[in-house]
């Protein structure tokens, strides 16, 4: 199955723009981090704590509980991902638009933490989606998470987008991924003629 | 200066800020469409079926009670303003004949239908 669309880029402008436009994008995308919070167990507490007045990571710029993914530019996975919500979490990333980053927060997003050894749960998020930043704790402190992000806004500071890098970033899924096979359901075969093979006659 | 100027100068002022919005954004933005991003977005699992879907409209007993008593007295407290009037008052009372005599039509066929049975 191919998929006919357009190649992954960056604006026409954007590619070879000068430096002070590029420094400005990226100081844009620093400072406004609409967060799709991905909340699956106890770190969300923490999370939540960091949004709150104490802790308060809107003053890095860090919007909390974005309307969807398609309106979020930063995921941050806190909880422990199970191979049921795995898909969800996939589809979910893969509807953010570029550009997009993921903070994981806690042990158990970053490697499956105290229930490594579990039938169910995902030996951390980076086995479904690219992670930019891991907060390691169990649960991690607010406070962790606010190095977390500013770490993660160092990095934004510091990236240079290019057609080059988004496309070879989409390289893997420009053919079908594999949520997007499939066949019809299955039916009895179309009897053609009287004589069929299988049929005695 | 006639004001409508100033009113259509500011509609055309609102409207280039918004194409001007939409070409930067087209310029600047970068784009990856896969086809996992341009499904519908449900939560995260595939959306089932059309757009379309019909739905068991069963609040259409409370909108019809609505419009009998609530949309009736809005209409009837105005009314009570101008009855006395020499010149509105009986031909308004004629009209208001008429139009209490159709929504007591619609009581009556709510009546009918049972819907004004506690259970």
């Amino acid at each position: 199955m191919t998929v006919d669309l357009p190649m992954p880029r960056i604006g026409a402008v954007n590619d070879d723009a000068p430096r002070p436009i590029k420094l400005v994008l990226n100081w844009g995308r620093r400072y406004s981090l609409w967060v799709f919070n991905f909340g699956l167990a106890c770190c969300a507490i923490e999370f939540i704590a960091g949004s709150m007045a104490r802790h308060d990571f809107i003053r890095l710029g860090v919007i909390p509980f974005a309307p969807g993914p398609r309106q979020a530019d930063l995921m941050i996975v806190s909880g422990t991902v199970t191979d049921k919500m795995a898909p969800a979490i996939r589809r979910l990333y893969d509807q953010m638009p570029e550009p997009k980053y993921v903070i994981s927060f806690g042990a158990c997003a970053n490697s499956g933490g105290p229930y490594w050894d579990s039938y169910c749960v995902t030996k951390g998020v980076d086995q479904l989606i690219p992670v930019d930043v891991y907060v390691p704790g169990c649960p991690p402190r607010p406070e962790a998470l606010l190095q977390g992000i500013i770490r993660l806004q160092e990095k934004i500071a510091s990236e240079t987008l290019s057609n080059k890098s988004i496309r070879a970033k989409y390289a893997g899924s420009r053919t079908a991924a594999a949520g997007e096979v499939t066949r019809p359901l299955l039916s009895k075969p179309v009897v053609t003629g009287r004589h069929t093979a299988g049929v005695p006659s | 200066m006639n004001p409508y100027l100033t009113v259509g100068g500011v509609v055309i002022a609102g409207a280039l800020l918004f194409v001007a919005a939409m070409a930067i954004r087209r310029l600047l933005a970068p784009q990856a469409p896969t086809a996992m991003k341009l499904t519908t977005y449900e939560c995260g699992v595939d959306p089932v079926g059309e757009g379309w879907a019909q739905t068991n409209v069963r609040y259409f007993l409370y909108a019809f009670l609505y419009v009998i008593f609530a949309v009736d007295a809005v209409y009837l407290f105005p009314w009570a303003t101008v009855i006395r009037s020499p010149e509105l008052g009986m031909a308004s009372l004629a009209e208001m004949g008429i139009f209490i005599g159709i929504v007591l039509v619609g009581l009556a066929h709510a009546a009918r239908r049972g819907l004004l049975r506690w259970l």
